[in-house]
């Protein structure tokens, strides 16, 4: 099997994946469609409920994941600048939602200009052009005092820490940790080019992954850990997720540049970070009073709910982006 | 031609930045003679509120736009005739000349209006006292179907004395049609249709 793998050109490799990836999807696909032929029986009607509601679950779940493969799939075969701009596009939507259930005031249009007209095209042009050494800073510390200085000249202090606290989180969740995902093509690991692809591919199957498995597990479980916060998240749950994730891991580890034990290891770090995002997008999202960033809750904006796909990936990107780059000293 | 250009690089843009969502809570979208009327807090209030609207209902609905500022530079009047197709109207009384004629021609002809009774744009968060004008309206075409709408977040995207607007999600929700009834008083009507408006903020 493995030797196969290698008498593969990296283009050959790649293919295979997305194969093998969305066979696995239409069999996926194929399984919920006859388990919701079967849940229409009318024998079942009385007590539609519970099972019912799961099956929209897995369903929401599995056009996610499709809309992933394609949009990578996509990436990966136009090549990187359009894979950077698509990742760009998607940084602008989800930082659109973030935004729009973020009370700002008349002041802060200057700053939100600035945002999304100048910082996130910069970001995306540095992670292009291959700044690395900029882009990982550029955010955390020039905007950081830019974003804050804008506002101070709109000359409204009414509070002005807490509207300056959510701008800046937004563009660190949505601008920041999404073009760490694009980041990762222009890796360069010696005798690995062109396969960087894979590097995504395993990001963000060991994060999907972990997430699918802990909101599985949780199912069964009761007791959350944060009930206020998140009803999915039980440590047991997290465990299993995470556990699953670096696993995951460790049996892709042909298709990355790692060797099996550091391949688990990465895994485990970027399943460990995207479930804790993911609960910290939660307790956000908790505070605005909203359940998703979406239609799925109370939504008046008409948002999508694109941020509630990618946040884990949101946290996780950079968090394993960087400890690829300190591990191989790239 | 160019004017179709422009419209559909308008909603392109709109729908960009706002997502310009349509909610039909009290009605669905329907091709019969109507008059929405809104909250309005922006200039973008009539362009979101015309991209909202499905394809087929926007050609036959017509928004109103203030003559003084939509007809202030070429490329405004441009836009707002041969794009938005709108409707002028004064804001201040120029002689004895009913500043709702135009309205009624466009009523007559048997075109949807798009309405903002307050007349001018608010500041607060809740809409200034209607003028008259819907009443008016209301009182000379009892056929025409009145259906509240409220715009979410537009203000948001284009403060007073901006000029580049921000992305923000914004939608606009129609409510049920309501109706002039017989013998209302002007003012009964329109705090009504007022409170009709406000409604659909938290809906």
């Amino acid at each position: 099997m493995t030797s196969f793998l290698r008498s593969l050109t990296p283009d050959q490799q790649v293919s295979l994946l997305f194969v093998v990836l969305f066979g696995l999807l239409t069999l996926a696909t194929g399984v919920t469609l006859a388990m919701s032929l079967r849940e229409k029986h009318p024998t079942e009607m009385p007590e539609p409920t519970r099972r019912g509601l799961k099956l929209q679950d897995y369903q929401s779940l599995l056009r996610t994941s499709w809309m992933m493969a394609l949009v990578f799939w996509l990436a990966w075969a136009a090549g990187q600048g359009v894979a950077t701009s698509l990742f760009a596009l998607v940084s602008f939507l989800i930082l659109r939602e973030f935004i729009s259930l973020s009370p700002t005031r008349r002041g802060d249009h200057r700053s939100l200009l600035l945002a999304f007209f100048i910082v996130l095209p910069l970001q995306y042009l540095l992670v292009w052009t291959e700044h690395f050494d900029l882009f990982t800073v550029f955010i955390p510390v020039y905007v950081f005092l830019a974003i804050p200085t804008v506002g101070a000249l709109g000359n409204d202090p009414h509070r002005f820490l807490e509207r300056n606290a959510k701008l800046q989180w937004g563009i660190m969740v949505c601008v920041y940790g999404m073009s760490h995902v694009p980041a990762l093509l222009l890796l360069d690991f010696p005798g690995f080019d062109g396969k960087m692809a894979f590097l995504v591919f395993f990001l963000v199957l060991v994060v999907q992954t972990a997430m699918l498995v802990q909101h599985v597990v949780a199912h069964r479980l009761s007791q959350p850990v944060a009930p206020a916060i998140s009803q999915s998240f039980h440590w047991r749950s997290w465990a299993a997720g995470v556990m699953a994730g670096g696993l995951l891991g460790a049996a892709l580890a042909g298709f990355t540049p790692f060797k099996p034990l550091p391949a688990m290891a990465m895994a485990l770090v970027a399943a460990m970070a995207g479930s804790f995002g993911h609960l910290v997008m939660k307790a956000i999202k908790r505070d605005r009073g909203v359940t998703h960033w979406g239609s799925a809750g109370r939504s008046v904006t008409g948002a999508n709910g694109l941020l509630d796909r990618v946040d884990a990936l949101c946290f996780a990107a950079p968090v394993f982006f960087h400890s690829v780059r300190w591990k191989f000293g790239l | 031609m160019r004017a179709k250009a422009m419209s559909l690089f308008l909603l392109g843009v709109v729908r960009l930045l706002t997502g310009a969502q349509a909610r039909w809570q009290g009605c669905p979208p329907k091709a019969e003679q109507r008059i929405y009327f809104a909250n309005h807090q922006s200039h973008a209030d009539l362009v979101l509120i015309w991209a909202a609207l499905p394809t087929a209902l926007r050609s036959i609905t017509r928004p109103i736009a203030a003559k003084d500022y939509w007809t202030a530079s070429p490329l405004k009047r441009w836009i707002t005739t041969e794009v938005f197709n709108a409707v002028y109207i004064e804001r201040e009384r120029k002689g004895d000349e009913d500043p709702l004629q135009p309205l009624i021609d466009a009523l007559e002809s048997g075109d949807s209006l798009i309405l903002f009774p307050e007349g001018t744009r608010g500041f607060e968060e809740l809409p200034q006292p209607f003028k008259s004008g819907l009443y008016n309206l209301a009182q000379r075409f009892p056929g025409v179907v009145l259906v509240p709408a409220w715009i979410h977040n537009v203000q948001r995207v284009i403060p007073k004395g901006e000029v580049i607007p921000v992305p923000m999600l914004c939608s606009v929700t129609f409510g049920s049609p309501m109706q002039l009834e017989q013998g209302e008083a002007r003012a009964d009507f329109l705090v009504r249709a007022r409170e009709a408006v406000i409604e659909l903020s938290d809906a």
